[in-house]
């Protein structure tokens, strides 16, 4: 694409999610094809450090538990490096992974369609994989709002009852 | 640039007079629910933007309050969740709720205790209650409704069952009420 757009065009409903294998610490790699067998949350967000205290990944870490409910891994993804993320994690007690998606930058975001390349960050989307890696649910934020979890859980609800129970 | 506007989820569940916190009209026009953390400083700092809108719409609204500590981040904003509860079952919620909120760096057990004495509360009682944790399944309850209903940072109001999206501004709040008053 030559020109760069205005919004993004995320992954839909019914695509293979692309895999990845990006840095979850300094010396960790996870792959998307390690997590097959459980629901996958992925969000993808700006940046690390927003200056407020609920934001959307306080949220999350706050609500894991309904999360794990459905046996389903969440997953952030942004293009901060490493000992940001860790550092991140670290000081917002952040209870699940955060994913470098640094080097090529943002190479990941752009295969689901959730990168501005005009501001070189990853936009504000959410992902329910399935477990045998199919995406079952898909959103794109505007980029100020925090969705909340309330998409997230009526899609991992409705995996649950469609696609047989998850173990729990 | 904006292309998509937020999304209005609605509350989940409707209020329920036999288990929510209310106060103010009973047939009211307006609905107004805060989801909130006692130890927020942004929640304190909407308790008075709560009052003005209460003494404006006094005789057609009515407020109403859910928990929603972010525990994680505020240590003590569950056991405060759980005092307030505790206040409730003797018929003093919203005197321990207004005590919690200009107290919102004093939410230790002890000092929690010591609010339910000064409301002359059966503080014995609530110690215990405190201690074992007996009001925490209600609090969570709240939480979970929250999740539901598209809380996405604290406080989160909803009006007449809808997310109002313009954070605790007192103009955003009064202009999203009044419009709701003319398009009813």
């Amino acid at each position: 694409m030559s020109h760069p757009i205005e919004t993004s065009q995320v992954l839909a409903p019914g695509a293979r999610a692309p895999e990845f294998a990006l840095p979850a610490g300094p010396d960790q790699t996870m792959r998307l094809s390690d997590l097959r067998g459980k629901p996958v949350v992925l969000v993808f967000y700006p940046a690390d450090w927003s200056s407020v205290c609920g934001d959307q990944l306080a949220l999350y870490n706050e609500v894991l538990s309904e999360f794990q409910r459905f046996n389903a891994q969440l997953i952030g993804i942004s293009v901060d490096g490493v000992w940001c993320h860790a550092a991140y994690a670290n000081q917002r007690r952040l209870e699940f992974p955060l994913l470098a998606d640094f080097e090529p930058k943002g190479a990941t975001a752009r295969a689901y369609g959730a990168y501005r390349a005009d501001s070189g960050i990853a936009e504000r989307a959410l992902f329910v994989i399935d477990r045998d890696g199919i995406i079952r649910w898909s959103y794109l934020s505007p980029i100020d709002v925090n969705p909340g979890a309330d998409g997230i859980l009526q899609a991992l609800e409705s995996l649950s009852s469609s696609g047989g129970p998850s173990a729990a | 640039m904006q292309l998509r506007t937020a999304p209005q989820p609605p509350l989940k569940p409707p209020l329920d007079p036999l288990r929510d916190h209310m106060q103010g009209a009973t047939t009211p026009k307006i609905e107004l629910v805060e989801y909130g953390d006692y130890q927020c400083p942004h929640c304190r700092a909407a308790l008075a933007i709560i009052e003005q809108i209460q003494s404006r719409y006094g005789d057609v609204l009515r407020f109403a309050f859910r928990h929603f500590p972010l525990a994680k981040l505020h240590p003590q904003a569950r056991l405060a969740a759980e005092a307030a509860e505790a206040a409730a079952a003797q018929g003093k919620f919203w005197e321990m709720h207004n005590l919690l909120f200009q107290h919102s760096q004093e939410l230790q057990q002890e000092h929690l205790v010591a609010y339910a004495r000064d409301l002359a509360l059966d503080a014995d009682h609530i110690a215990f209650q405190l201690a074992s944790h007996n009001y925490a399944a209600r609090v969570q309850e709240d939480v979970a409704s929250g999740v539901r209903s598209g809380v996405n940072a604290t406080p989160t109001f909803f009006l007449n069952g809808l997310r109002h999206n313009g954070g605790y501004a007192l103009d955003a709040l009064i202009k999203a009420i009044d419009l709701s008053l003319v398009t009813p």
